[in-house]
């Protein structure tokens, strides 16, 4: 009689010697390995069996092998005593293996079919996924009516779209073939409403860096429309040269023709993608820097001689005798504007090239050879002393312009005071402010004029220092060697002007407490209600609150609250009104010294410009021969990539950070309130909810 | 030779030039949902240039001082050029 079966290949050697110690050698055990693994059905393992066959004599024998077959975990199989038996067993096992194999196949085959049309339609599948989850998020947020059979949403919508949204809601109702039609209703509130501001692809990126800082209250100004303009402005005085400018307008140009192109839109780094959503930012900056660089006359730090120079050498030299002589002696003479001819009106567009930096160092021969191919008059851009001049000519021009944006920026208040029904701001707030503002800081910007209107070389020596003028001013003294800039400047003018803006103080301080102090003491008697205009906030009355769908619930999103007691003291109106106070006079200083960045910018722009030029770009000139060809290759290579390195993207970026700066902080801090919400409206876009 | 920049003509043209910028062109703008914005954007940006150009030629206009120029460009400009 045999026993076979399969063991695990580990435990064959332990059988055997069990087997043999067990039986006392009646048995012939024969063990085989098995061509190839095989899984284990308990396990999962893949193990190579070794196949035992052991035939024996008796029953008790038979047994004791069994049980120790038992013990080590064999599979036993059974062994058919006969020939014909065997192979009988053999045909049938082999074609059930083949049946198996064969509906495996089959099952195989099956699978990959669903699997391959299932792959069709896993993306359609998705994103209904997708949205069956946002809409089930949406829903959610509803509440069940008192019936339970229907939800109530209480949702912020624009008056301007509420047709739209009664519509929609009407086909949704007849799509769905339901038999009660969904409505929505207008419900009073008094919590403030988010903000919507509507954009476009041009403006939206202009209103997110006003948004980044503070998104409006909810109907107030939005110096979005302005910052359009005044923000490309002030970057480009900042960065003010012809070259870059143009080299920045070309990539946001390529950047604009090709914004609908997938791979542009798609792109994956997250600093490309901000470069391109303020593709037209940066397309104005550029155009405006083209604008001021050929104001400040600066192009890859060159001057550029569009009108002949103003100033003559000649006639200098003439008056002054400068011989060959004199010159040798003398390594720098400066010509003198008092002198007829020398100096010939001023530069119509622009700074004159004479007053731009020249290279220092040049041989001379080299001069020679290569001006032959330029106009004779590019050589006036070679002044030692140009800085005086710019810096004087650029720290005026930051303090003009830097007080003509904060002026419109007060002016931009009247729309506030005016939309929100609080004219006695306008008389109690803004006028006080306006004169505080130009009484000082407007005086100051006439000084500058009248200072270049009046004064000429003729009276050079004894020109009046408008700095120390406007010091004394405010200390009500005098210098003697100070000369005044016209007659009846220091007693009448100066001295009303500084009266004037030391009487708007405390109008600004206690004019608008004191009103709404007496305002509510003549509505106490007769009212128990609220009084609307109490907040220096507007209150929404009915009619601008939000229109709503029945409902308990709120939307998520906002983050209004309901104003609080009417009751708000009188002591805290006066606190507010004072820190207003004080933030804005002594905001008029500090704001308008910090436009002296404006200068300080633009002057580190043109030094880097012009040392990157003096230091790169010069030595591949150095030789004139066919060698100089070749060398300036690589050298020009090296001058472009410091370029956009440094004076592009660096300077770039912090002018772009100075601007923003100078319009969030100078700029906003006179009239915008920045404490609203942005109305989120449910959208399909996968951000918003996911 | 060298020609004597008047004052009068740029001053003129280039506050014509503006104004036509920033007053005549508003009213031109055709209508549509973005007129509101192109005015103000015109309007801005005359008013913005316009005060850059002014300040740098009223700067320039009566000069307290004189270039500084080295001995070798002068003695190159008037005796080989003038």
């Amino acid at each position: 009689s045999f026993v076979a079966g399969v063991i695990h290949p580990w435990r064959v050697s332990a059988f055997e010697r069990l087997l043999w110690r067990a039986c006392r050698g009646y048995l012939v055990a024969n063990f085989v390995e098995m061509p190839e693994p095989m899984e284990d059905p308990a396990t999962g393992e893949s193990i190579t069996w070794v196949i035992f066959l052991i035939s024996y004599w008796g029953e008790q024998i038979g047994q004791k092998i069994r049980k120790i077959s038992d013990c080590f975990h064999c599979h036993v199989y059974p062994y058919p005593e006969s020939e014909t038996s065997r192979a009988d067993t053999m045909n049938g096992l082999h074609s059930q293996i083949q049946d198996l194999s064969v509906v495996l196949e089959e099952t195989e085959q099956y699978l990959s079919q669903v699997l391959d049309k299932v792959m069709l339609a896993l993306p359609t599948w998705r994103v209904q996924v997708q949205k069956m989850k946002a809409i089930y998020l949406v829903l959610n947020q509803c509440s069940f009516d008192v019936t339970e059979k229907c939800l109530i949403a209480e949702v912020w919508c624009p008056v301007r779209d509420l047709t739209q949204v009664q519509d929609a809601l009407r086909q949704g109702s007849y799509k769905s073939g339901s038999s009660v039609e969904c409505f929505v209703q207008r419900i009073p509130t008094s919590e403030s409403p988010p903000t919507l501001i509507r954009t476009n692809k041009f403006t939206a990126g202009f209103q997110s860096i006003v948004d980044a800082y503070g998104v409006a209250s909810y109907q107030e100004v939005n110096p979005a429309p302005y910052a359009i303009i005044t923000f490309p402005f002030i970057f480009a005085i900042m960065f003010g040269d012809v070259g870059h400018g143009l080299v920045m307008f070309l990539f946001a140009l390529w950047m604009v023709l090709y914004e609908n192109s997938p791979s542009l839109q798609q792109g994956s780094n997250e600093i490309w993608q901000t470069f391109f959503e303020g593709r037209y930012l940066i397309l104005l900056m550029g155009a405006f820097s083209i604008y001021t660089g050929f104001i400040y006359n600066e192009c890859f730090s060159k001057a550029t001689v569009i009108f002949p120079s103003a100033w003559s050498v000649a006639a200098m030299a003439n008056h002054s005798s400068w011989s060959s002589a004199y010159l040798a002696t003398h390594p720098s003479l400066t010509l003198d504007p008092n002198v007829t001819g020398v100096f010939q009106g001023p530069y119509p567009f622009g700074i004159d090239p004479v007053s731009v930096p020249w290279d220092a160092g040049w041989d001379l021969q080299l001069v020679a050879r290569s001006l032959t191919f330029l106009s004779p008059w590019q050589i006036w851009s070679l002044a030692t002393n140009h800085l005086n001049f710019l810096n004087s000519f650029k720290m005026k021009m930051s303090v003009v312009l830097g007080i003509v944006h904060m002026g419109f920026g007060v002016l931009l208040g009247v729309f506030n005071h005016v939309h929100f029904q609080q004219r006695h701001r306008l008389v109690l707030e803004f006028l006080p402010e306006m004169v505080f503002l130009l009484a000082l800081f407007g005086y100051l910007v006439f000084l500058i004029f009248y200072k270049w209107i009046k004064f000429s070389s003729a009276d050079s020596r004894v020109a009046p220092s408008i700095l120390i003028h406007f010091i004394n001013m405010f200390l009500f003294t005098s210098n003697a060697d100070n000369l005044p800039l016209y007659q009846g400047q220091v007693v009448p003018v100066q001295m009303v002007l500084v009266v004037l803006a030391l009487v708007s103080v405390p109008i600004l301080l206690l004019g608008t407490p004191l009103y709404l102090h007496c305002r509510r003491h003549a509505l106490k008697p007769g009212h128990a209600g609220p009084v609307a205009v109490e907040e220096q906030e507007a209150l929404l009355d009915g009619q601008e609150a939000g229109n709503s769908v029945n409902a308990s619930k709120e939307d998520v999103e906002s983050g209004g609250h309901s104003p609080d007691a009417k009751h708000v003291d009188f002591s805290e109106i006066f606190m507010h009104q004072a820190i207003h106070t004080i933030e804005y006079c002594l905001g008029c200083v500090s704001n308008t010294a910090s436009y002296l960045r404006l200068w300080a910018l633009s002057l580190a722009h043109a030094q880097l410009s012009e040392v990157l030029w003096s230091m790169v770009m010069r030595n591949g000139f150095v030789r004139l021969s066919y060698v100089g060809g070749v060398v300036l290759v690589p050298v020009f290579a090296a001058f472009a990539v410091l370029t956009v390195a440094i004076l592009l993207v660096m300077e770039g970026l912090s002018a772009f950070l100075h601007a923003l700066r100078l319009h969030w902080v100078e700029f906003q801090n006179k009239f915008y309130v920045g404490a609203g919400y942005k109305l989120c409206p449910f959208a399909f876009a996968p951000d918003s909810w996911e | 030779a060298m020609t004597a920049h008047s004052f009068a003509l740029p001053v003129v043209l280039f506050s014509a030039f503006w104004g036509l910028v920033g007053i005549a062109a508003p009213w031109f703008v055709p209508k549509g949902p973005n007129r509101g914005v192109i005015i103000t954007m015109l309007i801005t940006s005359a008013v913005c240039c316009y005060l850059f150009w002014l300040i740098a030629i009223l700067a320039q206009a009566n000069p307290l001082f004189g270039p500084q120029l080295k001995n070798e460009t002068i003695w190159y400009v008037r005796f080989l050029w003038e």
